[in-house]
């Protein structure tokens, strides 16, 4: 199981910033740094069926297609938005794009996720799961730390109880919520013993989690960072420039590159012209604009990782007008998804179908295509009892394409009779503000897992239950899977549940972004199937230079 | 003299009233933004939870008079406090932003006086004369173009076309003398507008000094042509363009954003607005502190500058 090359979840992520002109110092208008959103799985619960061993690794195709065998050597420098001088190579506080291809250089994971979202085993050899599903023995493969020491059980307990620590907010900590930290064990140098606090079909989604990375035991300080990733540490300058060196013993195999180094470019046209000018060779996150510019005309390559993000609105399914679900299917009925992705996407994306995970495992991609039908909106609409509805939709340049999109689908809406005013949020602050104000709000997120998704979600205990879709029912189906083992009859339950949201759930799924990437002619090696976040997203120990 | 010395006290203590009004403005400027540093640390995981952790390990549970007080009695002792972010502490911050700032901003000042005064000074010799109307033009020309839309031209021009200069200082971060090729495109682009606005001062300083009547009975007297117009006529018509090149320092000091963003120079604008998006409160206050001194003592000099220049026009506290 190596070569493997899918794409991976991504995160949502920010918004390439227009430029105010003008004398004076600042500019509130910049935005930069994404997000990366929601890679994260809050809940994992899931379920791999491949109880056994490593799931493996279908479908690799390599390297994008780049003929002729590998050429080793040489320093490739890599432009994302960057955290300015917040930065930190702390892999467990990684929250932007840039820090997780810091990170995913730098350390490994136990696991990490494949391009249609299933996880493969990295660090970890196997997983197996007890007949009830609430005890794992993780059997870890032969790797060793930058220092030379091997990676143990201990280094993975120490690891994830320091993520898990109430007192520190790491990201993943929910994630890492269905492990019960202090009954689970090392059973011996290479072989860990979880044990959950209830079944968890899809436990080895939580081993992949976003910023699950297993660090040494004992590890206080990151200033100078150890891990068993296929790159180094050689120096760190905060929001300017990271260097890394091979790895030469990395289990995978050493990296093709001497030497990557990651710079700091926060707009997206500085990251451009460094491609351009040769200063770079990979630019991360271009803009649709700027790849079409580019796209075939020999100067640089363009990469397009598609199914990277989803694009929707979400309606808050507990308040008027959306507790009446006419009013929803009325919803659904609005939008031209073509429309809003040629028009807020550049076209950079498909369209969807009001389900997450579209090319992901589980993805119940056998419902007809929900199109635009302004009469039956219009008859919904009518037998609410809601003619002339006024809806105030928020949204923010948070995430590229959010206040593009809200316009379009407010004068989409309006053919119905439908008045939206568009109201803009702070976009630092927006993801909090939409988690329980408002009803209607533009929303998006990155690759994760759907069983993530839905327990992230979609359940009454879910942390960030943006639709507030609250159903006894629909819980219990979700906890039905989790304890469910065999993968087919876990296949029609999330089949049953996504059936249930497709006929009148809360979020509007128009569309999925593509995540787009530029080299260099001469890189090589750079997956173009993996979405953003996944294993095979910023990879560079499979990259080389022609 | 000691007019002016009280001058001096009395304008320093004024802006050191200034700048802990500045810093109070800014504070609750801030804490009036939606969501503090955890909800946007928290980003898209705005988990209630994860927030309230988040929020007491930045001890941002503390009310915000609280807050301040810590803060300010820090200052006291010269400590800046530390970013709530990382951790580090702000002296870090403003040190690492404001070498390349400064770095800019003199390369700036030095080009732009002996450009500005000398472009104003050819373009006064003769009024409406063909010099004069040539630069009069290209500046004013210069001058109606924003700066980012000037750098991207020159970018596009001399750096993606030509190939004679790097489009970006990516990557060189606090290393730039090393690679002066780097900053000759974001010194043009800094240059254009102040070169305009002060040219054009001194061509109407020059212009009126010339049309004085100390100027008309020099002349009387027989002093030659380039003794009145360098000796008589051109530390009047410097005069206001001192007070302009002061706004000009100030603004250069407090990181031109535009540029740092386009050029990717890591400057002090970078780091302002990577902490008012963060809500760091203590880096944000560090830098109105720094702005805030950089600003008094620029304008001070700008005065004394001017009183020196043309004492005539006499000292505005």
């Amino acid at each position: 199981m190596r070569a493997d090359d899918r794409p991976a979840p991504g995160p949502g992520s920010p918004a390439p910033g227009p430029y105010a002109p003008a004398d004076a110092f600042l500019y509130p208008g910049l935005h930069r740094r994404g997000f990366l959103a929601a890679a994260s799985g809050a809940a994992a619960v899931g379920a791999l069926a491949l109880a056994g061993c490593g799931a493996g690794g279908s479908g690799s195709d390599g390297s994008g297609g780049d003929a002729g065998p590998p050429r080793r050597g040489g320093r490739l420098r890599a432009a994302f938005a960057g955290g300015g001088a917040n930065e930190t190579l702390d892999p467990h506080l990684a929250n932007l794009f840039s820090d997780v291809a810091r990170a995913k250089a730098l350390f490994d994971k136990l696991a990490d996720f494949g391009a249609d979202l299933t996880p493969r085993p990295r660090l970890a050899a196997s997983w197996q799961p007890n007949k009830t599903l609430d005890r794992w023995t993780v059997t870890l493969r032969k790797a060793a730390f930058h220092h030379g020491r091997p990676v143990t059980a201990d280094d993975v307990l120490f690891s994830f109880r320091r993520i898990a620590d109430p007192a520190k907010a790491f990201r993943s900590k929910a994630d890492l919520d269905p492990i019960d930290l202090k009954a689970s064990r090392a059973k011996d140098p290479r072989t860990v013993e979880f044990h959950l606090k209830r079944p968890t079909a899809e436990f080895p989604d939580v081993l992949a989690a976003f910023g699950a990375y297993i660090v040494p035991a004992g590890t206080r300080s990151f200033d100078r960072p150890v891990g068993s990733g296929p790159f180094r540490h050689v120096s760190f300058a905060p929001g300017r420039s990271t260097v890394l060196r091979r790895f030469d013993d990395y289990w995978d195999g050493a990296p093709h590159l001497d030497e990557l180094e990651f710079v700091a470019a926060d707009e997206e046209s500085a990251r451009v012209n460094a491609l351009l000018g040769g200063q770079v060779e990979y630019a991360h996150e271009l803009s649709p604009a700027t790849a079409r510019a580019h796209e075939g005309r020999g100067q640089i390559r363009i990469v397009r990782l598609k199914n990277s993000a989803m694009q929707a609105f979400a309606m808050k399914t507990d308040r008027p007008p959306f507790d009446d679900k006419r009013v929803r299917q009325a919803f659904f009925l609005l939008a031209d998804r073509a429309e809003l992705v040629r028009g807020a996407l550049s076209g950079a994306g498909e369209i969807g179908n009001d389900l997450f995970g579209k090319g992901y495992a589980y993805y119940a991609d056998g419902l007809p295509q929900r199109t635009q039908d302004l009469d039956r909106a219009r008859q919904l609409l009518k037998q609410a009892g809601a003619q002339n509805l006024k809806v105030t939709l928020d949204t923010s340049d948070v995430a590229a394409g959010f206040t593009e999109a809200a316009g379009i689908f407010r004068d989409q809406a309006a053919k119905a009779g439908v008045r939206i005013t568009v109201r803009h949020r702070d976009k630092d602050s927006y993801w909090s503000d939409i988690l329980e104000s408002g009803t209607l709000c533009s929303y998006r997120s990155g690759a994760m897992p759907i069983e993530m998704h839905l327990s992230q979600r979609l359940l009454t205990d879910s942390t960030t239950n943006a639709t507030h879709w609250h159903h006894k029912d629909f819980d219990a189906l979700y906890q039905q899977a989790r304890s469910t083992a065999d993968r087919g009859e876990r296949t029609a339950l999330y089949g049953r549940m996504q059936r249930r949201l497709h006929a009148e759930g809360g979020f509007l799924v128009w569309g999925f972004a593509d995540w787009i990437v530029g080299t260099a002619q001469r890189v090589r090696g750079v997956s173009r199937t993996a979405p953003a976040n996944s294993l095979d997203w910023a990879r560079f120990d499979k990259v080389w230079l022609a | 003299m000691s007019g002016l010395r009280s001058f001096v006290v009395r304008r320093l203590v004024l802006g050191a009233g200034q700048t802990a009004g500045v810093v109070l403005l800014v504070f609750a400027l801030t804490e009036a933004l939606p969501g503090d540093a955890a909800v946007t640390l928290a980003g898209d995981r705005p988990e209630p939870e994860r927030i309230a952790a988040i929020r007491a390990s930045m001890r941002l549970d503390l009310p915000a008079y609280e807050r301040l007080a810590h803060w300010a009695g820090g200052l006291l002792h010269g400590d800046l406090g530390r970013s709530l972010v990382t951790g580090r502490p702000v002296t870090g911050y403003l040190a690492d932003g404001l070498a390349p700032t400064l770095l800019l901003a003199a390369l700036t000042v030095a080009l732009l006086v002996p450009a500005g005064v000398g472009l104003g000074v050819l373009a006064a010799r003769r009024e409406g004369g063909r010099a004069d109307r040539l630069i009069s033009s290209v500046t004013l020309g210069i001058y109606a173009v924003p700066e980012f839309a000037f750098g991207v031209l020159l970018v596009f021009v001399f750096a993606l076309r030509l190939g004679w200069l790097p489009p970006t200082a990516v990557g060189y971060g606090g290393d730039l003398l090393a690679r002066p090729a780097a900053l000759v495109l974001p010194v043009a682009v800094l240059l254009a507008r102040p070169v305009c606005s002060i040219s054009r001062l001194v061509r109407a300083g020059m212009l009126d000094a010339l049309a004085s009547p100390y100027v008309a009975q020099a002349r009387r007297y027989g002093i030659g042509a380039a003794r009145i117009r360098y000796a008589h006529a051109l530390p009047n018509a410097v005069a206001p363009a001192a007070q302009q090149l002061a706004r000009t320092v100030d603004w250069l000091l407090g990181g031109v954003i535009v540029v740092e963003a386009l050029f990717v120079i890591p400057g002090l604008g970078t780091v302002l607005l990577t902490a008012v998006s963060a809500r760091d409160i203590p880096v944000v206050q560090g830098l109105a502190v720094v702005f805030g001194v950089l600003t008094v003592a620029l304008n001070l000099a700008a005065d004394l500058v001017t009183h020196r220049l043309a004492p005539r026009t006499g000292v505005a506290a």
